[in-house]
């Protein structure tokens, strides 16, 4: 469960006072917080764990690291939907 | 500094484990701490790899496993109240309280939601304002910044209807008490790389050297594993006690400040039981008193619910390095994951369901592996 998985930052913007990122895990999207890596910026590689990116790596390693994760089935929590907002449209989940 | 290039070379993991052999003069036994270095460990049969007399002993860091038994029958009383959205990680749901698994309130009626990430709540209590939002808030202190943010932002914007129920543990604690017990095995850690991705290592310094123990903070990958043990032996073979990094390609010494700056803002330590362990102090963390609006346990008053655990089980014991799966009589006969009777049994990551997962309670499955060690190890 402490297993952060690697993802990709395809968009950057302010919520609620808050910096967060749309991050692609393979072909799933979620949104993540970053106010921990507050440094991130689009097309940057970042570890998410529950909804958090904790730390920057290289792409090289985020491939590895997300293979190793599927191969020990532990990307089972990107299956979870995203909650919805009232009044937002639609929603970007699972490609 | 890099120690690896090709992480999943088989030539690599030959070389490693050569190295090891080469260098080894005595038998040393040596604790991975995170459970995601057991499921990593146990399903690529990689202790089998390494020379006789290096032992791996599965620790304490799965959090499911260690959220003790009295945590989940505090949260079914939550989950059945009819005002109440219950909303935990996925894992945590299908453990067995006294009484059935959050499934079975789910389908008592019981507003029970798996939730991606605690900002969730957040999202559901705003669009809930006559209900009340409920986060088990599980985990070691990886999550604990995720947790942090969510009652921080509850605060700030005034949401009032979101609360957590925390069961928070920390690793250096248990390794502390592992330690300290008169029948420890454990000569030195594999320490955890997601944890201190978060809190970094500085804090695994002072306890290397106080009980003259090698930690190695390692990776979860096989060829990591075998790198932190080599990395391990070497300090035991040199009379070496100090805390190195295996996984500097993701971590440094000081960690994620800024996490660890919002967790000491909303959180305290405090004393917390463990599954399977007991009590062991200043172990965790509890809400701060600027928090207290945000404690399920108080909102709801369930902080006088007791439960103790079946006498039968040893996961105690498997936990500090004492036990193995395959050690306990239950275990595979009327311990399975379908029925655990205790900690390590409860979720993927506990060492008796990695075990039982990977056939390691068949005969076949021991004599596949143990062919494969007496091959020489890496293939």
């Amino acid at each position: 469960m402490c297993l952060a998985i690697p993802g990709k930052v395809t968009e950057t913007f302010t919520k609620g006072g808050m910096r967060m990122g749309r991050v692609q895990f393979g072909g799933v999207s979620r949104e993540a917080c970053l106010e921990y890596v507050p440094e991130t910026q689009t097309g940057d590689y970042v570890l998410v764990h529950v909804g958090f990116a904790i730390s920057r790596v290289n792409e090289e390693e985020a491939r590895r690291t997300y293979q190793a994760l599927l191969e020990l089935n532990q990307l089972t929590e990107l299956d979870v939907p995203e909650v919805v907002e009232p009044g937002a449209f639609g929603q970007r989940g699972r490609a | 500094m890099k120690y690896l290039d090709e992480y999943r070379d088989g030539k690599i993991a030959s070389r490693i484990v050569d190295e090891i052999r080469r260098i080894q003069t005595k038998p040393w036994v040596i604790m991975e701490v995170c459970g995601g270095q057991t499921h990593s460990i146990v399903k690529n049969g990689v202790d089998y790899l390494l020379p006789k007399g290096i032992e791996l002993v599965h620790g304490p860091g799965c959090p499911v496993c260690v959220t003790p038994l009295e945590m989940i029958d505090k949260a079914h009383a939550i989950a059945r109240r009819p005002d109440v959205i219950f909303c935990s990680f996925g894992d945590m749901l299908r453990v067995p309280g006294s009484a059935g698994d959050l499934f079975s309130i789910k389908s008592e009626g019981g507003d029970v939601r798996v939730v991606y990430s605690p900002l969730d709540c957040l999202k559901l209590a705003r669009a809930n304002p006559d209900k009340k939002v409920v986060f088990f808030a599980v985990g070691f202190e990886t999550t604990a910044p995720a947790n942090a943010m969510l009652v921080s932002k509850a605060k700030q914007d005034g949401v009032n209807n979101v609360s957590i129920l925390v069961s928070h543990v920390m690793v250096p604690p248990s390794i502390a008490a592992i330690l300290q017990s008169p029948q420890n095995r454990v000569q030195g850690f594999l320490g955890p790389g997601h944890v201190c991705a978060i809190m970094g290592y500085r804090e695994y310094e002072p306890m290397s050297a106080r009980f003259k123990v090698p930690i190695v903070i390692t990776g979860f990958e096989p060829l990591d594993i075998l790198q932190g043990t080599l990395m391990v032996v070497r300090q035991l073979e040199e009379g070496r006690a100090e805390v190195e990094n295996e996984y500097s390609r993701i971590l440094d010494r000081d960690g994620n400040r800024p996490a660890q700056k919002l967790v000491a803002s909303v959180f305290e330590i405090a004393d917390r039981k463990w599954r399977g362990v007991g009590s062991i102090p200043k172990s965790g963390y509890k809400l701060r008193w600027e928090y207290r609006d945000y404690d399920a346990e108080k909102i709801f008053s369930v902080k006088e619910i007791d439960t103790h655990e079946p006498e039968i089980c040893i996961s105690g014991r498997i936990l500090r390095g004492i036990k193995k799966p395959h050690d306990c009589p239950a275990f595979g006969t009327i311990c399975t994951p379908q029925h655990p009777l205790g900690a390590t049994m409860v979720s993927a990551e506990g060492a008796c369901a990695a075990y039982y997962t990977y056939g390691r309670h068949l005969e076949s499955k021991r004599e596949e592996l143990e062919a494969m060690a007496s091959l020489g190890g890496a293939a």
